[in-house]
């Protein structure tokens, strides 16, 4: 049999995929039904439109790649961060915002921990508040205002993937945003991050 | 919490998919072995090279078995097996509040130590004061500043301006529960001379040059709208967090152009809760390190100021 195998290549291919994908599909498939991973934890809210498009500039401007949003259950980072991250906070997350990497701190519960000033200079110029962060300056989202017309295209695409939007919140997606910046919704996002666990532990 | 995590039927499918795969393992182990042919060759043969069917090497196949008795003792006792909570009890969550009670009993006290003394005395205690320098690095220092001498929309606190008092209890409740200061916009009941009005007689009540005749002016608009927070004199009410009118200090920019922007978009200056945060012990600590740092004053105007030298 080996020989056979050996001797027929596209044979070989396919088992192989077929090997590799046998370990993914018994641990990695039934966590998709787990419970915890598909149900909302009480009171969870999809974003608002302006969160939401916050949180598009917040990908589009890279922030994933220094910023994870995923604090595990480990002491060290439950003291420094807050309550662990928990699945159901994150069943209206389309994609997910994890990162991988921590240049800068964890953000999955920033929400409320600074003034949404401290944001804006922070956004304006980092080091004007943290004098040591090397964090770059985003000082364009202030000039920018929202794209107003992808707005209601993106809460229907989600509403689409599950997110509970009704037609109503599409329609009225741009009310009262006629004025706001890519910072704001950048700040609007950012405060809302994590805040509906408030115990720390 | 590990007890309902899958229904039943996905569980068996991990059960019986992990030990399918040991089984599998166990079976290519023992199907394909040699135990002892020496010369004999698979029979694969390539451009006259040929391989030996030799047995595996011992440390090899006894790696490969005790590898998978470990799997098993390991499915046994933690949990990995869909539902299956594992002998050992053990738990990610349980895992954490373990080294958080552990943490808890052996650094707790510490803090606990300084929650029953009253601030004015805490001031005094070398600990307790490098204790609060820590936790004000890790809590406050990143808008007020390493040395609490703040910046622009964050409250100097090594001065003598406190917007919302600077007695123990209230600097303790400011820390413990937040504050939200509430300026108004006055763009539109004051219309754009009223702005300059007011502005000039705001410079006015800091001692500042000003244009008399917008000042005078100025002086009715404030009575209406600005007087019943900042005092008739300008002098605050830390009830409020209105802040002093008639002095230096200026959270917000001295400037005349800063000064209009505040009375034209009001502010919303915002303390965070620390209460959930830190706990009430840690909340007492760093009260009385902001108390001590205003009290440093005093004592660093004897010391040379290291920053001129």
């Amino acid at each position: 049999m080996n020989n056979f195998i050996e001797k027929n290549i596209g044979l070989m291919i396919v088992l192989t995929i077929l090997a590799v994908s046998f370990g993914g599909f018994v641990e990695i498939v039934p966590l998709m039904a787990q419970r915890t991973v598909t149900e909302p934890i009480d009171g969870l809210k999809p974003l608002t439109p302006l969160q939401l498009e916050g949180r598009d500039i917040y990908i589009r401007e890279g922030c994933t790649v220094c910023h994870s949003q995923m604090i595990r259950p480990l002491r060290a980072e439950v003291e420094r961060y807050g309550h662990y991250s928990v699945a159901g906070e994150l069943v209206y997350d389309h994609p997910f915002v994890f990162g991988s990497k921590r240049t800068g701190p964890d953000l999955a519960r920033v929400g409320g921990l600074y003034s949404d000033d401290w944001h804006r200079a922070h956004l304006f110029d980092p080091r004007s508040v943290v004098p040591g962060s090397n964090m770059p300056t985003y000082a364009w989202l202030f000039e920018r205002p929202i794209k107003l017309e992808n707005l209601p295209k993106k809460l229907a695409a989600l509403q689409t993937l599950g997110v509970p939007y009704t037609d109503e919140d599409i329609a009225n997606a741009t009310t009262g945003l006629e004025n706001s910046t890519e910072a704001d919704a950048v700040i609007a996002y950012l405060q809302q991050l994590g805040t509906l666990i408030t115990e720390r532990r | 919490m590990n007890s309902a995590i899958l229904s039943s039927g996905w569980s068996w499918f991990v059960i019986i998919g992990t030990f399918g795969s040991l089984l599998f393992y166990f079976l290519l182990l023992f199907l394909n072995r040699t135990t002892s042919n020496p010369g004999k060759t698979t029979g694969h043969e390539y451009d006259g090279i040929e391989e030996y069917d030799n047995p595996l090497p011992a440390w090899w196949f006894w790696g490969f078995l005790i590898s998978i008795l470990f799997a098993i003792g390991y499915l046994i006792y933690y949990p990995g097996l869909g539902n299956f909570a594992g002998i050992g009890g053990w738990s990610q969550v349980g895992a954490l509040e373990e080294s958080q009670e552990a943490a808890d009993a052996r650094y707790g006290p510490l803090f606990a130590q300084y929650g029953a003394v009253p601030i004015d005395e805490l001031v005094e205690d070398e600990t307790a004061m490098r204790m609060g320098r820590r936790l004000f690095a890790t809590n406050c220092a990143v808008c007020h500043g390493a040395a609490g001498t703040g910046s622009e929309g964050f409250p100097n606190l090594t001065d003598e301006q406190w917007h919302w008092g600077g007695g123990a209890d209230q600097i303790k409740t400011t820390i413990a529960n937040g504050r939200n200061a509430m300026m108004p916009a006055w763009e539109i009941p004051l219309q754009e001379a009223g702005v300059k009005e007011v502005t000039e007689y705001v410079l006015q009540l800091a001692g500042r040059e000003v244009d008399a005749t917008l000042a005078t002016a100025g002086q009715a608009r404030y009575a209406m709208f600005c007087a019943a927070c900042h005092g008739p004199d300008g002098s605050g009410q830390p009830m409020l967090g209105a802040p002093t009118l008639n002095d230096e200090v200026w959270l917000y920019g001295n400037s005349r152009l800063r000064i209009e922007e505040t009375i034209r978009h009001g502010r919303n200056g915002q303390m965070p809760t620390f209460t959930e945060r830190l706990g009430a012990d840690k909340v007492h600590i760093l009260s009385a390190y902001v108390m001590s740092l205003r009290q440093d004053d005093d004592e660093d105007e004897d010391e040379p100021d290291e920053t001129e030298q």
